[in-house]
């Protein structure tokens, strides 16, 4: 029961629930309350004494409830029980159910959706299982920030006296750092193998290539190649860092991400080029470790698609005190690693002009410029699809289209490889929505309820529209915005932690309380977003989640404050917190 | 965009309006009668106010306000951006904005006027001349940056070879130069490449370079005896330089020798010397030799044993007012290398036989050689030894490391006459010790107690063996 319970929490079908009809639901249970587009489904499939409910709902949404989905709820409570087989491939004759080509964040997660579903899964990696997050992404970073985060706060003789606190010098083993990254990227890896060997997925190792609808091939070319054929196929094939032209990587002094996280030095002098995610949280660890980090940003100004407000402050306290200059509104046309005696040297020319605007001489250049889908040796020239700048096309339900504007049958792609979102758990949620589609339940993934984060010090955390955005979209579609923000300055926990510099803000709409964004910059936002993610993602307006109660003190009461600090002009639909007579 | 004021002690800085003290200017005649500038003109200035402790100037992010704008006490003005936040400035007085000095997206200095307030209608027109008047004045000092490139002064002795110099420096060197007022073309680059470094404008700036923590892990010598080896040394700043010298920054390391000697100034030091037999000690060693005793172990051994008997020569002053009592006897041991000077530690070397220390003493030479020596196997001794007698070196005085009580060094065991009691002339291997201990807590006494049980040890060594 409780596995079944957090399965349909998993699955949320978001699109389709008609926020209209939660307040009726949400009498049933005090429980639901909150979760009313999800939790109504949970009720219907596994509590039979509940049957009331589930029709009362049922009649509003018809979609969710048709008799497909009854049928794979009963499948479901099969493989709850069953937890680690795989399945038997369904009866049409395919080998598999479910074919994933790449082990990353989002095979992964699609892989154990899928088998949850009771799908006969098999995933396909013809690199390493984790794919980039896990090896060279997402997961040393954290460990190098966390590094990062530390030295920070030791090197701070003033923050540290704040505290009473008398810490000598602080220094590190640069190998020591290395390795913490590295052990935790295997420790991960081997996480996420083993949960896929136990739940039975077959992990088939080699590239995979798709030879026709349904058909796969995988192994090393010329060394034994198998073909398989599964009725669904999901690529998910991710990114490798990008390279602009004119830029010639040597992986020792002019570097990507994949060569800066196994940290083989640390140079004086960095420049880094691209500062969006991946150049800020270099930034953060290069100069906690004592380098100085010059920013090439092709846009006028530093940190592009952060809220403006929100960069603004970043930069104020993230690039502006720390040993960082910048030079915006270039590109970097030529960088030639250092070698005979010379420096890396960096031929900027003026983004717009094209003009020359002189050389930068420094030890090291990140190259920290975006990511490339990597959909090489895939075979979609079998199935006639043409990439656009690289990216698999597909549609809202990640279904991949082919050349004529077709959709490609029992095809999808998610994550990196379709470029709707890069983020590992983007690709993740896209993975899970494509199994609730292949077993019956249509589902479309809300992407402005995906929340990111950037792990600097301190973390800035976004979902939804950025201000601009949300003004424009306001103005086109003729509703108020409204944005409200508290301070971090005014947070006891922050204030205990000496860390009070940060600005919530929400961007919401007056006249019915919707959350249309929030940002946050400041102590452990990374952590923060979620409840306005999750608010989003459920539908739940500002008028409901003021209600809800937050432990004193902690620094979720930075966004208590916020949706309290919302001026809506409706009242609350339910009243969440309150005990409903009857259910006491 | 809207500025919030988060802090309530930056907010009450922001009601900056002031009185202008008036430069009296020639064109304003009539307003030079007065003597209190308060009362002389209805015009008041709108200064740049100092949001926050570091700022030096300010950016106007949106006048709140325009020209003609008739402004009531404690309204918002102007938005102003320091290094810190966007800050509302609001006005002390009432009275009418006649004119704007410094324009959106402009920048000037603490402290300089931003706009006119006149009091009436009537002073505008004088405002506004006077706003002119101040424009190209006040326009200066944002724009400095700017009229230092144009008019060089004579460019600095070129440096040696290069012809037309390109200017290199780093992100942090080009904001210190900023802080400071540094014009960046005329510091010389030391860094690689040539290139400038923070350190360098530091110096140009005429400020002792900030103790930054540097954060590169380098072992750090915590002690120092008179090296044996001994880097080039700078001359100080004070000092005419002699041309064709060549400067060599001291590394790591070597900063970390010079900082411990120039704070060993402050101990009140005294040095005891004594000469002793080694005759039994050679004896001695020549037997555990080729099991891999080394004479530094046998030192070590022999002081630690002394150490046992004096705790007051193991002890440390800390504070100028007691004795620190130290409950293990550690060695440090002086060792030159590279250019550089360490002290790796024998721990507790009472309670180790000379064979185990001898391989401790190896292990940690070696680890000193690659670097790799971790601090508490640096810093963590309560007696120093340092000895040069393998140089034929017969005596010499060291320095007492910082947080130490003693330091003994060691001279070179030589053949010498002597008469004994009885007046028989014989010839027997002498080496001198010298003691440097801080006279605050190791008295003459103490001093010659210790020695002499420490001869006796080294007179008698078998019980090193033991």
């Amino acid at each position: 029961m409780q596995s079944a319970m957090t399965m349909s929490l998993a699955s949320p079908s978001l699109t389709i629930a008609p926020r209209s009809d939660c307040s009726s639901s949400t009498f049933l249970t005090s429980r639901s309350l909150r979760f009313c587009g999800l939790k109504r489904e949970a009720i219907f499939g596994l509590n039979s004494s509940h049957s009331a409910a589930a029709r009362l709902v049922s009649s509003s949404s018809a979609a969710v409830f048709s008799s497909s989905s009854t049928k794979q709820r009963l499948n479901l409570k099969v493989s709850a029980s069953v937890s680690n087989d795989n399945g038997t491939p369904s009866k049409e004759g395919f080998d598999y159910d479910l074919v994933i080509i790449g082990a990353g964040v989002g095979g992964h997660g699609a892989a154990l959706h899928a088998v949850e579903k009771g799908l006969k899964t098999a995933i396909i990696e013809g690199d390493v299982v984790g794919g980039t997050c896990v090896n060279r992404g997402c997961v040393p970073s954290k460990a190098l920030l966390a590094v990062s985060g530390r030295m920070r706060e030791l090197q701070n003789e003033h923050h540290m006296k704040a505290f009473g606190l008398q810490v000598a010098a602080a220094g590190y083993d640069r190998q020591g750092v290395a390795d913490h990254a590295n052990n935790l990227a295997s420790k991960i890896r081997n996480n996420l193998t083993n949960s896929m060997k136990a739940l039975g997925v077959d992990i088939l190792m080699g590239a995979g290539t798709v030879l026709g609808p349904q058909k796969v091939k995988y192994g090393k070319a010329g060394a034994g190649e198998t073909v398989i054929t599964a009725k669904d196929i999901i690529i998910a094939t991710g990114s490798i860092p990008l390279v602009p032209k004119g830029i010639e990587v040597d992986g020792k002094t002019v570097i990507t991400s994949d060569h800066a996280l196994k940290l083989e030095f640390v140079p004086e002098w960095i420049a880094i080029v691209g500062s969006g995610y991946i150049g800020l949280e270099f930034s953060d660890v290069y100069t906690a470790l004592g380098s100085e980090v010059t920013f090439i940003e092709a846009l006028d100004q530093l940190m592009p698609g952060f809220d403006p407000e929100i960069g603004k402050l970043a930069q104020r306290v993230l690039i502006n005190p720390r040993k960082i200059d910048s030079h915006t509104g270039v590109f970097a046309s030529k960088i030639t690693p250092a070698k005979d005696g010379k420096p890396v040297i960096i031929e900027l020319i003026d983004a717009k002009t094209r003009e020359p605007k002189g050389t930068l001489e420094v030890d090291a250049a990140l190259i920290a410029t975006g990511r490339a889908p990597f959909t090489e040796g895939l075979g979609l020239e079998n199935i006639n699809v043409q990439t656009q700048r690289g990216f698999i096309p597909v549609d809202e339900r990640m279904h991949v289209i082919d050349a004529d504007g077709k959709l490609v049958p029992h095809l999808y792609c998610i994550g990196d490889a379709n470029g709707k979102m890069m983020l590992a758990h983007a690709a993740s949620a896209q993975g899970i929505s494509v199994v609730e589609q292949v077993t019956g339940k249509d589902h479309i993934l809300n992407h402005l309820s995906v929340p990111a984060a950037c792990f600097t010090h301190p973390e800035i955390s976004m979902v939804g529209l950025t201000e601009p955005q949300a003004r424009e979209k306001g103005e086109k579609e003729g509703f108020e915005v409204s944005v409200a923000k508290t301070s971090f300055k005014a947070n006891t926990k922050a204030l205990a932690e000496n860390e009070a510099e940060g600005l919530a803000k929400l961007i919401y709409r007056p006249d019915n309380g919707e959350i249309l964004g929030v940002h946050i910059f400041g102590l452990h936002a990374a952590d923060l977003i979620h409840e306005a993610s999750n608010a989003i993602a459920m539908g739940t307006h500002i008028q409901d989640i003021k209600f809800a109660v937050h432990a004193h003190p902690t620094l979720s009461e930075v966004l208590d404050e916020l949706f309290k600090a919302a001026r809506v002009k409706v009242n609350g639909s339910i009243r969440v917190g309150m005990q409903f007579a009857g259910h006491t | 965009m809207a500025s919030l004021s988060f802090s309530s002690s930056l907010s009450t800085t922001s009601q900056i309006q002031r009185l202008s003290s008036l430069p009296l200017k020639p064109q304003q005649g009539k307003l030079q009668k007065s003597v209190v500038p308060a009362i002389q003109s209805k015009i008041r200035e709108i200064f740049m106010p100092a949001l926050s402790s570091t700022m030096t100037e300010g950016k106007i992010v949106s006048w709140v306000k325009s020209e003609g704008d008739v402004l009531s006490k404690g309204e918002s003005v102007v938005v102003v951006e320091s290094d810190k936040a966007d800050m509302d400035v609001e006005t002390f007085y009432d009275g009418i904005l006649a004119a704007i000095v410094v324009n959106e997206g402009e920048t000037a200095p603490v402290g300089a006027p931003i706009g006119l307030l006149a009091e009436t209608e009537e002073e505008i027109a004088e405002a506004k001349a006077k706003a002119q008047s101040k424009s190209p004045s006040s326009a200066a000092p944002p724009a400095s940056s700017a009229s230092k490139a144009e008019t060089p002064a004579p460019p600095p002795p070129p440096p040696p070879a290069d012809g037309p110099r390109k200017t290199v420096a780093t992100p942090f060197a080009k904001k210190l130069a900023k802080q400071h007022k540094v014009d960046i073309e005329k510091v010389i680059g030391t860094g690689p490449y040539g290139r400038i470094t923070p350190e360098d404008v530091e110096k140009a700036a005429g400020i002792a370079p900030a103790k930054s923590p540097t954060p590169v892990a380098a072992p750090v010598a915590a002690a120092a005896a008179a090296a044996p080896v001994k880097a080039p040394s700078a001359s100080p700043a004070t000092l005419s330089e002699i041309p064709g010298a060549t400067v060599v920054p001291f590394t790591t390391m070597q900063a970390a020798v010079s900082k411990n000697m120039v704070e060993s100034l402050t101990v009140p030091t005294f040095r005891v010397g004594y000469p002793i037999n080694t005759d039994a000690l050679d004896a001695l060693y020549e037997k555990v030799k080729k099991k891999g005793v080394t004479m530094t172990a046998l030192l070590a051994k022999a002081a630690a044993m002394a150490l046992v008997q004096h705790p007051v020569v193991n002890s440390t002053c800390k504070d100028g007012k007691s004795f620190t009592y130290n409950s293990n006897i550690n060695i440090a041991v002086a060792v030159a290398i590279n250019g550089g000077l360490i002290t790796p530690v024998l721990q507790d070397a009472d309670k180790l036989d000379l064979y185990l220390l001898s391989q401790k003493w190896k292990e940690l030479v070696e680890k000193a050689r690659a670097k790799q020596l971790q601090p508490q196997e640096y810093n963590s001794g309560t007696f120093t030894l340092s000895n040069l007698g393998m140089f034929g070196v017969d005596r010499f005085d060291a320095i007492l490391p910082p947080g130490q009580g003693a330091i003994m060094a060691v001279g070179a065991s030589k053949p010498t006459v002597v008469a004994d009691a009885d007046g028989f002339f014989s010839v027997k291997n002498k080496m001198q010790v010298n003691v440097t201990a801080d006279h605050r807590i190791i008295y003459g006494a103490d001093l010659a107690a210790f020695l002499q049980t420490f001869s006796k040890i080294i007179e008698n060594p078998d019980s090193l063996t033991l």
